[in-house]
């Protein structure tokens, strides 16, 4: 069957160093149709689309668009041929209006009549249905409006054929099925367009066809009316994979944290953290939902004593057996990694992952056997200097809002903190394992000397029992892959005993086998009894790890719901939805991270009008949630 | 009354030679390079302007004051232009660290305008004794007529053809950067290279261009210092620190280069205020003299404070750009 293609991949290669991104991979899109591309993240989706948009240059293989073999050299070939790519990070610049980033490039005349584009742009925008306002600046949009931006963009610029990469990565439920509405109108318009996702659910409802990509190699295109969830996973994953990551029942859960109206306010007097109050209890996992920058990583760095809360308090409970505990733990650690290490290292491999979990945890109290000791005593001396009493220094709770940051990690309250570049904080990039296991213990010890061997020791473990891929421990962190990166942090601070451990996107950018690696370290601590506070932009995954999910929107603690019975819908609306106090003032409404205020007036209609229905399906659950929040309030 | 008008055109001479290094430098950090090789390159263009000046007024029997300053005009342009590639080569091929090359440059620079000035006074018979009287009196020029009105004809009309062409060019050069669809594209090269290059906007020509062209128009700096403002001469060293009032200037007039204009002028003023203040010590002077700088910290810290994205240097300023990185 001869069919012209509006663009085919024939046997496309290309590789970073040593490293094969792509491998032979084809793929066809026919005119008129939603193309989903899927893969794990690091399966080379984005590679393959890059070479299309000319950002990479394919080692081997062929091009071809609308029947005619082309070479894609740059980004300006890829445009006259009618491509256009909406990248993963926008690519916008943030002091211009929305129309210049549109008109950005263009060939025309010298002279700039930015009225007339102004209108040019606002009727395309109109007859796809976009809200844009062409003259507003970018760092004034929310994240779905800069998404606007881009989309319009590629359209004034006649492309025909779209490349979108993991556009809902940032949208609410509600705002990715507005966008599938305008990308099925511009589908019914003429247009192709390639989706990029690992999201399952995406492909199944808006494609036509999927291609499925596999560490590198191209696996198969089926149609999507005859594909299901679980052939799909299958196909991309290679095995059939157990969807489920285990959820034990919380035992033995103990106050650890509590957070009372908890406050913070940026330089321009705008509540970055509005009032947030919260309950953590050892022995679960907490999970924080939240549109990006809707006051996730305030609320962590608030905990850390990194962050000034301006208002409120943040307590601390220390265990009431804190003493007699730690001798007795100590004492069986370290007979248990005498025992547990020899078989350790000789049967690393054919160990189950579980137990070679617990020898690293073992392997590494012990490593850092004598430190750890040294700091909680240290702790607890501060926790007395602060109370001024000495009898009850053990479970006298600590206020710790506000107090300095090494003394909050004495205590025992751990972040593991992975921002989107993953090195920015936590790791040294360009220092090898070791170096970067010294982080958290090169202040302590009595030799004016450093002490290289235990961190080295420590770092040897976390190599052999998480898998860390890595030529050497002495190999800089910077060149390991995402998941080893998050392996080496994850591991490095469940070494140091926390009893609180804080994470932030554990599993972004990492494959589906490392984030379940990680999804079972976070499962072990929470079985140890050690609070887990985790976000997680990946709604389905905090469903079913963890037990309590806080919602936060602008800032505020929207609700607190059971991950048990909760719902994505839920979810979603409670993304939303802005309680009526503080910070609704028109005024604030154009920041960026604040993202419902800014949503436009008719959007916002429909979205409450939504929001409205599922509080008739879903009352019975709401009110659960809302006891479980006054719980979490009233247990003090 | 006359102390003010003379403190006025003294402010606006002192200024025009700052004027053209800011203007160059806003050009060259628009596109995202931190060119601190400026004040080398100012120095670069004077002792070419001079030199090709001096050897044209050499080897001449009547030399035409016209011919004159297009040799010397273009010599200047040429070799600061020849300090842009450098630099450009350095940093935007090379990918070397911006600071460290612009530093480099500017001890280059310095360098080469001294070895050369020792050179033709050696030529000119001795120290002090370069004299391109024809070319240097057709810089200093008045405009005839205008210059000769009361007051007015004093503070606007009364220097030679490079002030006004430093005010056209910024007027210009404001022109281009906010109005049209190159100077669009090079301001979002200098924000974000990445988008820019992802828009089709070719990032090494727009850095390339934008940084040679700064150069020059700084140049053309030192040339201003060496033909309307010292006459024709040459000292070692004779610009001071206007290279880095300069660059100062370029934050101060948070990169706009209409207010680089006025801006120009107060920090003219402020630099020879001391003159004007009767009773002042050598250290108190020296304070004065570094009013300049004290006015850039306020603007600094004002505009920080203030956060207005609008006001802050490019995004991208002193980033090398690799397309490929990941």
């Amino acid at each position: 069957m001869e069919q012209t293609y509006a663009i085919e991949l024939q046997n496309i290669t290309k590789r970073f160093g040593s490293v094969v991104a792509n491998d032979k991979v084809s793929l066809s899109l026919r005119k008129g149709e939603i193309l989903c591309v899927l893969g794990e993240n690091g399966s080379g989706k984005t590679t393959l689309v890059n070479m299309i948009s000319g950002i990479y240059y394919p080692e081997e293989g062929r091009i071809t668009v609308d029947g005619r073999e082309v070479k894609i050299r740059s980004p300006k070939d890829s445009f006259d041929l009618g491509i256009g790519m909406v990248h993963q990070h926008f690519k916008l610049v943030d002091i211009l209006t929305a129309a210049e980033n549109i008109i950005l490039g263009l060939p025309g005349r010298q002279r700039l009549n930015m009225k007339q584009v102004n209108a040019e742009i606002s009727a395309l925008a109109d007859k796809y249905g976009f809200e844009l306002d062409p003259r507003q600046k970018i760092y004034e949009m929310s994240v779905s409006q800069k998404q606007t931006v881009e989309i319009v963009k590629m359209l004034y610029r006649g492309a025909r054929i779209l490349i979108l990469d993991e556009p809902t990565a940032v949208l609410t439920p509600q705002e990715a099925d507005r966008l599938f509405e305008v990308l099925r109108n511009m589908k019914k318009d003429g247009c192709s367009i390639i989706l990029i996702t690992h999201k399952l659910h995406e492909v199944l409802a808006v494609s036509d066809r999927v291609s499925i990509l596999r560490k590198g190699h191209y696996i198969d295109t089926v149609d999507t009316a005859d594909a299901t969830v679980a052939s799909l996973t299958e196909m991309m994953v290679g095995t059939k994979v157990d969807l489920n990551i285990d959820r034990p029942e919380p035992k033995n859960r103990v106050k650890r944290l509590e957070l009372t109206d908890v406050t913070c306010t940026t330089k321009d007097g705008i509540h970055s953290l509005d009032h947030a109050s919260l309950t953590v209890y050892g022995g679960e996992i907490l999970g924080i939902a939240g549109i990006a920058g809707s006051g996730q990583k305030e609320l962590l760095e608030a905990i850390a004593g990194l962050e000034p809360v301006t208002e409120g308090a943040i307590t601390f409970y220390p265990d009431a057996e804190a003493e007699s505990d730690a001798e007795t733990a100590d004492a069986t650690v370290s007979t248990d990694a005498a025992e547990g290490k020899a078989p350790a290292v000789t049967s690393r491999q054919s160990e189950s992952q579980n137990a070679s979990k617990q020898n690293i945890s073992n392997v590494s109290e012990k490593a850092s056997g004598k430190n750890a000791e040294t700091g909680s005593s240290l702790g607890a001396a501060s926790g007395t200097k602060k109370n001024g009493a000495k009898g009850a220094k053990e479970n006298a709770p600590v206020r710790i809002d506000n107090l300095d940051v090494a003394k909050i990690r004495s205590l025992g309250v751990r972040l593991a903190f992975v921002p989107e570049d993953r090195l920015g904080m936590g790791l040294v990039g360009s220092m090898d394992m070791t170096d970067n296991m010294m982080l958290r213990s090169y202040r302590r010890g009595h030799s004016e000397f450093l002490d290289r061997r235990t961190p080295g020791k420590l770092a040897a473990q976390v190599k052999d029992q998480l898998e860390i891929v890595t030529p050497s421990i002495s190999a800089p962190v910077g060149r390991m892959s995402g998941g080893n990166v998050q392996k080496v942090l994850v591991g490095r601070e469940i070494a140091q005993h926390p009893k609180v451990l804080m994470v932030a996107y554990p599993t972004r950018g990492i494959d589906i086998n490392s984030s379940y690696t990680i999804y079972h370290l976070l499962n072990e601590q929470k079985e140890r009894g050690i609070a887990v506070i985790c976000v997680i932009e990946d709604l389905d995954v905090l469903m079913e790890l963890c037990d309590r999910i806080a919602v936060l929107c602008g800032g505020q603690i929207t609700g607190i719901v059971d991950g048990r019975t909760t719902k994505k819908d839920e979810l979603g609306v409670l993304m939303t939805k802005r309680m009526v106090h503080g910070s609704n003032d028109p005024e604030k409404t154009g920041q960026p991270d604040v993202q419902a205020g800014t949503v436009p007036a008719d959007r916002a209609g429909q979205q409450e009008s939504k929001s409205d229905e599922f509080a008739a399906n879903g009352s019975e659950r709401t009110n659960l949630a809302t006891e479980i929040s006054r719980k979490g309030g009233s247990a003090q | 009354m006359s102390v003010i008008i003379i403190f006025i055109q003294k402010a606006i001479v002192q200024g025009m030679g700052i004027l053209f290094g800011a203007l160059g430098e806003i050009l060259t950090e628009k596109s995202g390079n931190l060119n601190l090789g400026i004040p080398g390159i100012m120095y670069m263009g004077g002792i070419a302007g001079l030199m090709g000046a001096f050897f044209y007024e050499l080897g001449t029997e009547n030399p035409n004051p016209a011919v004159g300053m297009l040799i010397s005009f273009l010599c200047a342009l040429a070799c600061a232009m020849i300090g842009g590639l450098i630099y450009s080569v350095l940093t935007i091929t090379l990918r070397a660290n911006q600071n460290v090359t612009g530093l480099a440059l500017t001890t280059f620079g310095m360098g080469f305008g001294n070895f050369f000035g020792g050179s033709i006074s050696k030529l000119a018979g001795g120290v002090g004794q370069i004299s391109v009287s024809t070319t240097a009196s057709a810089y200093q020029a008045k405009i005839p007529v205008l210059s000769k009105i009361p007051v007015i004809g004093g503070i606007l009309f009364s220097y030679g053809f490079l002030t006004y062409f430093a005010i056209i060019l910024s007027v210009v050069l404001s022109w281009f950067l906010f109005r049209t669809r190159s100077g669009l594209n090079l301001r979002a090269v200098g924000e974000n290279p990445g988008t820019a290059d992802a828009a089709g906007i070719s990032v090494t020509k727009y850095k390339y261009l934008s940084t040679c062209i700064g150069a020059g128009i700084a140049g053309l700096g030192g040339l201003y210092f060496v033909m309307e403002y010292s006459g024709g001469t040459w000292t070692n060293n004779g610009f001071g620190d206007r290279g880095w009032l300069a660059v100062a200037l370029v934050i101060f007039a948070m990169w706009k280069p209409l207010n680089a204009i006025w801006g120009s002028i107060l920090f003219g003023a402020l630099y020879i205020l001391y003159l004007y203040i009767p009773g002042l010590g050598r250290a108190a002077q020296e304070i004065f003299k570094a009013l300049p700088y004290l006015v850039t910290i306020l603007v600094l810290v004002m505009t920080s404070f203030r956060k207005k994205k609008e006001n802050q240097p490019p995004e991208g300023l002193g980033i090398p750009y690799f397309r490929e990185e990941r």
